[in-house]
């Protein structure tokens, strides 16, 4: 029995392939679904992107012919583009600026203790994990010309006059603030918890301190406590410009761009070109504009990240 | 400077009393520390002379003008915290500097004074780095230097040397109490190591259970203690108790000797005891033994200097002795010291 039993580990230890054992292999092992994952969903797309950008293709054809820039000179050439790069921007900028300021607004409010915290803070995180089609298509009932409950509610007020009746998603003013608002209401949860994060993150003697050293609410705020939270705030803001400036599904559920393009942003224009217009070409090359702010923003992240490793 | 005074002062947290009607007077200048173990309340009294815990009932004066509802600002003290709490993102100028322009004091003051009390550190070649960059025993001077740079009339020190390895801690308790007595500021300092209490404090608040056990001199809580706590907290090893009917008899170690240490005329109480263990600690020989009849037999034990050169085995009978002036009465019941043995 014994001497069955004896040699049977020692022949599993051999039975095991030894690349295991090896860190190297072991490595590239682990390493490789995100590899995979990264070349065939991010990598492969892109450059396919850049192939189509230089060629004339077409949803209707499969020819694919080099033509060189001539679909960089027809987008410089075209205002919609210009429009579209400008509403990217002004949508970007101004629904991060609100969203860095309420959502630190928030995270000081939900630092405090009170009673029903949890509640809501579960009320504030909804919006983060209801799917962004299905909040989009709400808020389009909300912004709906006929049956919009913010018209009907002020009116209800008082606050309109039998003369005012704004079509929230038909004026083009009116319209950007419509899908800046959506996409505060959208990502303010991410940037309340992360903001909240960075606001534990502080030990309560330095609060201390700084109300013992004579220090008042306003000073206390702009000289400890945001100096101390703005790494982590920059990390939401980032995620916020990523998010917003490649946003396409606000747009798409509510405007679709309009009226008059004055929604229109690169995302958007490109889709509604390359797929909805079928040509692919075009909207190849519109779509490569993200990529300039994509990497600044990644260069960013990345000196956040390492200057947060060093301190 | 100025005088601090609390009136029933009583902090309610949802299960018990932190801190239960605390009456205690802090002299001009003087130096009280605020002695007792871990959850005793001596945090939380400090914090509600700060201003940074409301107090559930009574009052907190200052300079004899009724604090209790003032915010810290407003009651110009300075607070030296266990972590220090150092601001991590401003440099060491910065650091000291900020009480001063939280006063809005002129940008040239501000260097003067800031100078001043980086010099009473010497830290002055530290101004410019980051808290990070400095040792630990740095830190606390930073922390200092921040705590007396606008003239506080009262300091607060939560505990400020037990982050400082126990060669420093020394050289910085010596550092601590000359600089107060050369400021003579007002000071509360709180602490549960015993030596740092019976070396820096003027006087010692003993507490327990979020009261006052007894307030004295550092003499007086060690040699008259006011209730059997404060004489098993005070003292390493801790005050011998014995039962002798409805009394307790209280003993230091120090003063328990072998017989014939005393001379021979003198009176003396007999302790026979049997020794137990011996741990010889250098200077001092620490000797446990068990009481002998006459006496309940109740676990003692005894310092012998080395200067007492009686040789001893453990496992085996001694007589020892203590001069009845060093035995100490308290109340089997109540644990409060009584003036005598009852006849």
């Amino acid at each position: 029995m014994s001497s069955v039993a004896a040699p049977a580990p020692q022949a599993d230890a051999k039975r095991r392939p030894n690349w295991l054992d090896d860190e190297l292999w072991l490595g590239r092992l682990l390493i490789a679904p995100a590899v995979v994952y990264i070349v065939a969903l991010v990598g492969f797309p892109f450059v396919l992107a850049v192939a189509y950008s230089l060629s004339d293709a077409t949803v209707g054809s499969t020819s694919l012919d080099f033509v060189g820039l001539r679909n960089f000179a027809a987008i410089v050439d075209d205002p919609t583009f210009w429009g579209s790069l400008r509403n990217a921007v002004v949508f970007t900028l101004v629904s991060q600026a609100l969203v860095v300021v309420l959502g630190k607004v928030l995270a000081m409010a939900l630092y405090r203790d009170f009673r029903g915290k949890w509640l809501v803070r579960l009320l504030i995180l909804l919006p983060w994990v209801a799917p962004i089609s299905l909040g989009s298509i709400g808020w389009l009932w909300i912004f709906d010309p006929v049956y919009s409950i913010i018209n009907w509610s002020a009116r209800a007020l008082g606050l309109f006059g039998p003369n005012t009746w704004p079509i929230w998603l038909g004026q083009p003013d009116l319209a950007m603030a419509s899908i800046v608002m959506v996409d505060v209401w959208r990502l303010l949860p991410l940037a309340t918890v992360i903001i909240l994060a960075g606001l534990s993150a502080i030990p309560q003697d330095i609060h201390d301190a700084a109300q013992v050293d004579g220090a008042g609410f306003w000073r206390r705020l702009f000289m400890i406590n945001l100096p101390l939270v703005m790494p982590i705030m920059l990390v939401a803001l980032l995620f916020g410009i990523v998010f917003t400036f490649t946003d396409l599904i606000v747009i798409y559920v509510l405007t679709r761009g309009g009226p008059f393009d004055s929604t229109q942003v690169i995302a958007s224009y490109a889709f509604f070109t390359g797929i909805e217009g079928g040509d692919l070409a075009g909207g190849a090359a519109i779509s490569l504009f993200l990529f300039p702010v994509l990497v600044a923003v990644a260069i960013l992240f990345l000196t956040v990240a390492r200057r947060a490793e060093v301190a | 400077m100025a005088t601090v005074e609390t009136r029933a002062l009583t902090k309610r947290f949802e299960t018990a009393n932190a801190v239960d009607g605390i009456d205690l007077a802090v002299r001009e200048g003087e130096f009280l520390v605020l002695l007792g173990p871990s959850g005793c309340g001596k945090t939380t009294l400090l914090r509600m002379l700060a201003g940074l815990e409301t107090p559930s009932a009574g009052e907190v004066l200052i300079g004899g003008r009724t604090v209790t509802h003032l915010p810290p600002r407003a009651r110009n003290i300075a607070m030296v915290f266990q972590s220090y709490a150092l601001y991590p993102h401003l440099s060491v100028y910065r650091n000291i500097a900020f009480p001063l322009a939280a006063v809005g004091m002129p940008r040239h003051e501000v260097a003067d004074k800031v100078a001043q009390a980086a010099s009473m550190f010497g830290i002055e070649r530290l101004l410019e780095r980051k808290p990070r960059q400095l040792s630990g025993g740095e830190r606390q001077r930073v922390a200092l230097a921040r705590a007396v740079v606008r003239n506080p009339v009262v300091f607060l020190l939560d505990e400020p040397l037990s982050n400082l390895d126990a060669k420093l801690r020394t050289s910085a308790r010596d550092e601590l109490q000359q600089f107060q007595r050369r400021l003579g500021t007002t000071t509360v300092y709180v602490t549960h190591d015993q030596i740092e209490a019976m070396g820096l404090g003027d006087r010692i608040a003993v507490l327990d259970h979020g009261r006052v056990r007894q307030l004295g001199t550092p003499l007086e809580v060690y040699h008259e203690p006011a209730d059997t706590f404060v004489a098993t907290f005070l003292g390493s090893p801790p005050m011998n108790l014995m039962d002798d009917g409805p009394v307790s008899c209280g003993f230091r170690p120090e003063h328990l000797l072998p017989r014939e240490a005393f001379p021979a005329g003198d009176a003396v109480v007999d302790i026979p005891l049997t020794v137990t263990r011996i741990e010889h600690l250098g200077a001092d020989r620490l000797v446990y033994a068990a009481l002998e009849p006459p006496h309940t037999r109740t676990r003692v034990v005894c310092r012998l200097p080395s200067n007492v050169p009686a040789p001893l085995e453990p496992g085996r009978r001694y007589d020892f002795a203590l001069r009845p002036g060093d035995l100490r009465y308290f109340d089997r019941e109540t644990g409060l010291k009584r003036p005598a043995a009852p006849t």
